[in-house]
């Protein structure tokens, strides 16, 4: 054992009340209504006792576990609830999780972004647990007038080990609610964990299947209404005049109105496009839908119309000539290209992509002057209350609001606009309203994915070894560009320049933000320069690695060259690489982003000239897994996410709108075309954990390309492959 | 509006709506059914998969006014179901775990429980086919194929 202060977040372990009477699980009925489906060994209790923020202790034991965090698909309403009840000590069978609101006092970081949650929450949930386990075990010290010492605990028993007296948590919880929260305990040394590293179901998985409303969209309250909005058809016009009184007229419509939510501050996860929209407020769905369809409308230019031809134009100008910020620069790249025997430039580039979650943004308000309740899906629930504080001039302390799963948030759900039009349109109409996107709305006003293009330079010396490395890469709005990531630090001349391109059209952060396309396009070129180099390309990358231990460029590198080089060892074992089977063509990528190392090898066959991907196989450290079975799932996603995403979807523009509008032009990947077996790999190191909601996504589209062209000779510069004639099937 | 009697899991309900309204919306509007999906409106994603008579039909783009008598089985009765092939497709999708956000599967399940209705031993090609129409942005692709055949596995 370990034992550490606890300082982490303190006031997370204050209890805020003894004890709250059975039932009150949220006060809150809809919710409570969904729970719990799981089969427990216990029933519910009578009464529940808050030990801290994220435990409270029935009298029967039965514990409850808030999940602090918004769950979007990443499954840490799983995995953040194991790591408490690991420390806890209690069996998993007797836990009943529930999602934790939005509460900046108990707390920190409620954020679904950046693969972070597991990272960033690691310390703090075993604090929870190892907390609330020395309380219950003082407890039981002081009625039994002995010391905690002498105390051991399992499963949620206590044991006074010399007398053979056993007492449960739940006998122990009323009293252990009153103690105060220790200055130390001790946390478990991870090779006694008992629920960490075993495979667990995850504990929505009952109510998903069966219908159960627990998303944003499902919700429903008495004398709810429900809205829409319609925003401009394109990015750079504004309204100016419709058709009010017919729509007002229409059945079912009871408020039509235009609304603006143009944001006060400036906040990172502000929309500025479409900020002023005309909503309709009705009593169904279909009556707002037909409404809606029903509106003529006349709208005005307030900035250019952009379209795909001038992205093209602006992102090849700005790779030429645009001002570069520079980033990064080590030895003399100039004269390395000069000198070199070999040098190898390409261009990779890639197009906007829409989020498209299964479901459509959404949000329930019900705003007064004075108050704000939101409940929806949103992965910054805290920046979400700000903004709409600073919107409608309604105190802080006045806003809640409450998560519901998710169905899906790849970042779409990281910027809360549609919660702002939720909150404008209840605040003015004073009805407790459900706001609702269709597909068209989500898919033509979103907050796309850049447009990136990266120009990769290397150079080679006579004996084909790498002596020089150049990254220069731009897109609208933000470079692609990591300039710390490998090859920085194995390459003795190395330079990076970012450029960017201004544009009406918003972007923002879409699943593994700039790795999504980055790592493809890096892991293609180094393919090329292993070939160019005559070196098988796993060996080529080692040696880079090797580089980067004995004798790394610069200080900056973001990156552990060691675990670098054992991710892609194990791959490299796993799947055999460098025994050739007929008719099987291979390629191998290997990144790090999101503070995880990822390495994977994929085989494909040619059948009637279509790529079939047989297998992948995907090696990651992630440090300790906390449940292997969301762990492999959420690699398997990301996997099927990555190809899919380099391969079919693209969104492109006219006149400023999307020419996409709907899956009927907008392709996103089906069940034929995924891999037909992925089978992955974990690096056993004991390494504190880090997340896998996005790693596993950018390096897969490298492998792809690198497969494709051992099996059919053509290299891939440009995303979607589907316009290069490349199918999978 | 006009007055509908919908047999909706083996029960009668009447409901008053627009002709034209899509039985999704008179699903999740009307009878509270929210289990049905709404992911595009268009027939091209289905989440909205519901049984009309035992056959999967996307329930966003198929009116009220055509359904008639016809039976109509939506997640909510499958999930009452206690039928064996029912039962046989949800523990398979608990056994493997499939969803991550959860989204798709109420739409993923009527398909696939249609599908082995139709055919209990399906090949991954005719999986492939049956469920193409089936979006997961998540990629659960993989282990909704191993699903179909562990619940295929267990109907033969």
């Amino acid at each position: 054992m370990t034992l550490v202060k606890t300082k982490y977040n303190r006031r997370s372990f204050l209890k805020v009340s003894a004890a709250s009477s059975g039932g009150m699980m949220l006060g809150f009925s809809w919710l409570a209504s969904c729970n719990p489906t799981k089969e427990q060994a216990l029933s519910m209790p009578e009464s529940w006792f808050d030990i801290n923020a994220f435990i409270k202790i029935g009298e029967n034991g039965l514990v409850t576990i808030f999940s602090p965090n918004p769950e979007i698909g990443q499954n840490i309403k799983t995995s953040m609830p194991m790591v408490v009840a690991e420390e806890l000590d209690v069996a998993w069978k007797n836990v009943v999780v529930e999602q934790a609101a939005l509460d900046t006092h108990k707390y920190e970081r409620q954020i679904a972004g950046g693969s972070q949650s597991i990272r960033r929450g690691w310390q703090g949930l075993r604090m929870a647990g190892a907390t609330a386990r020395h309380m219950l075990m003082e407890a039981a010290a002081k009625e039994w007038k002995v010391t905690v010492s002498s105390l051991s605990t399992k499963e949620g028993v206590i044991k006074h080990d010399e007398s053979n007296r056993t007492m449960s948590y739940g006998q122990m919880a009323a009293i252990a609610s009153t103690l105060k929260v220790p200055e130390k305990v001790e946390l478990k040394d991870p090779k006694d964990f008992k629920i960490i590293g075993q495979p667990t179901k995850n504990v929505d998985g009952k109510k998903i299947i069966s219908g159960a409303p627990i998303f944003g969209l499902d919700f429903k309250r008495e004398g709810m209404k429900i809205s829409m909005i319609e925003h401009s058809p394109a990015f750079g016009m504004k309204l100016k005049s419709f058709n009010e009184e017919v729509i007002k007229s229409m059945p079912g419509i009871s408020d039509v109105l235009v609304i603006n939510t143009a944001p006060k501050e400036a906040v990172w996860s502000n929309v500025n496009a479409f900020t002023e929209v005309i909503a309709i407020v009705g009593d169904t769905t279909w009556q707002v839908m037909k409404a809606k369809k029903g509106l003529i409308v006349e709208w005005e230019w307030d900035s250019p119309a952009e379209n795909s031809q001038d992205h093209e134009f602006k992102l090849e100008q700005s790779l030429q000539t645009g001002v570069k910020q520079w980033a990064r620069k080590d030895g003399n790249p100039e004269q390395t290209f000069k000198n070199a025997s070999q040098v190898i430039e390409k261009t990779f580039s890639a197009p906007f992509l829409a989020h498209n979650t299964m479901e459509p943004m959404n949000f329930f308000a019900e705003v007064s002057k004075e108050k704000a309740e939101l409940i929806g899906p949103i992965q910054t629930p805290k920046s979400m209350g700000k903004s709409i504080s600073n919107l409608l001039d309604i105190p802080i302390e006045n806003i809640t609001v409450m998560l519901t799963r998710m169905g899906g948030g790849f970042g779409r759900r990281l910027y809360g606009n549609f919660g702002l039009e939720a909150a404008t349109i209840s605040y003015k109409t004073g009805k407790p309203i459900k706001l609702i996107y269709t597909r068209e709305d989500d898919m033509t006003q979103g907050v796309y994915r850049p447009a990136y293009k990266v120009k990769y330079r290397a150079a080679l010396d006579k004996k084909n070894e790498l002596i020089g490395f150049s990254i220069r890469g731009t897109g609208i709005h933000e470079s692609p560009v990591y300039e710390n990531r490998f090859p920085a630090g194995a390459v003795p001349n190395y330079l990076a320049e970012k450029m960017s391109i201004d544009s009406n059209i918003s972007t923002g952060a879409w699943r593994a933000p700039r790795s999504n396309f980055i790592a493809g396009a890096e892991q293609s070129f180094l393919d090329e320069v292993a070939e160019a180099a005559g070196k098988d390309p796993i060996d080529f990358r080692l040696e880079l690695f090797d580089r980067a231990i004995k004798n790394p460029i610069g200080t900056d590198n973001d990156y552990d060259p060691h675990r670098y080089a054992e991710v892609l060892k194990l791959v490299r074992d796993k799947s055999n690489w460098g025994v050739k089977t007929e008719g099987i063509y291979r390629g191998v990528s290997a990144y790090f982003c999101h503070n995880t190392y990822v390495a994977q090898v994929l085989d494909m066959v040619l059948i009637n000239g279509k790529h079939k991907i047989m297998k992948v196989w995907c090696a990651i450290d992630c440090g300790i897994v906390i449940n292997p079975e969301g762990a492999v799932n959420q690699a398997e996603g990301g996997i099927i996410d990555g190809i899919g995403h380099a391969v079919y979807s693209n969104l492109t523009f006219d006149k400023g709108s999307t020419i996409q509008k709907n899956f009927d032009t907008y392709s996103m990947i089906r069940h034929h075309q995924a891999p037909s077996e992925i089978e992955v790999f974990f690096v056993d190191n004991g390494i504190d954990p880090t997340g896998l909601g996005e790693p596993t996504l950018p390096p897969i589209s490298g492998a792809l390309a690198n497969a494709i062209y051992q099996a059919s000779g053509q290299r891939l510069y440009k995303q979607p492959f589907i316009q290069q004639d490349i199918k999978l099937g | 509006m006009a007055e509908f009697n919908l047999n909706i899991n083996g029960k009668i309900k009447k409901i008053d709506a627009d002709p034209d309204t899509p039985i999704l919306w008179v699903l999740r509007d009307h009878l509270d059914l929210v289990g049905t999906k709404y992911g595009c409106g268009i027939a091209q994603c289905g989440a909205c998969t519901v049984h009309l008579n035992g056959s999967a039909i996307r329930s966003c783009s198929v009116a009220v006014s055509t359904v008639g008598d016809q039976a109509i089985t939506t997640i909510e009765g499958v999930s009452k179901s206690t039928s064996t092939l029912e039962n046989i497709v949800k523990e398979a999708w608990l056994a493997h775990d499939v969803a991550q956000c959860g989204y798709c599967q109420s739409g993923q399940i009527m398909n696939a429980t249609a599908l082995l209705k139709s055919n209990p031993s399906p090949s991954d090609k005719e999986i492939n086919r049956a469920m193409t129409g089936n979006i997961c942005r998540c990629g659960t692709y993989t282990r909704i194929k191993t699903a179909i055949k562990t619940a295929a596995a267990q109907l033969t």
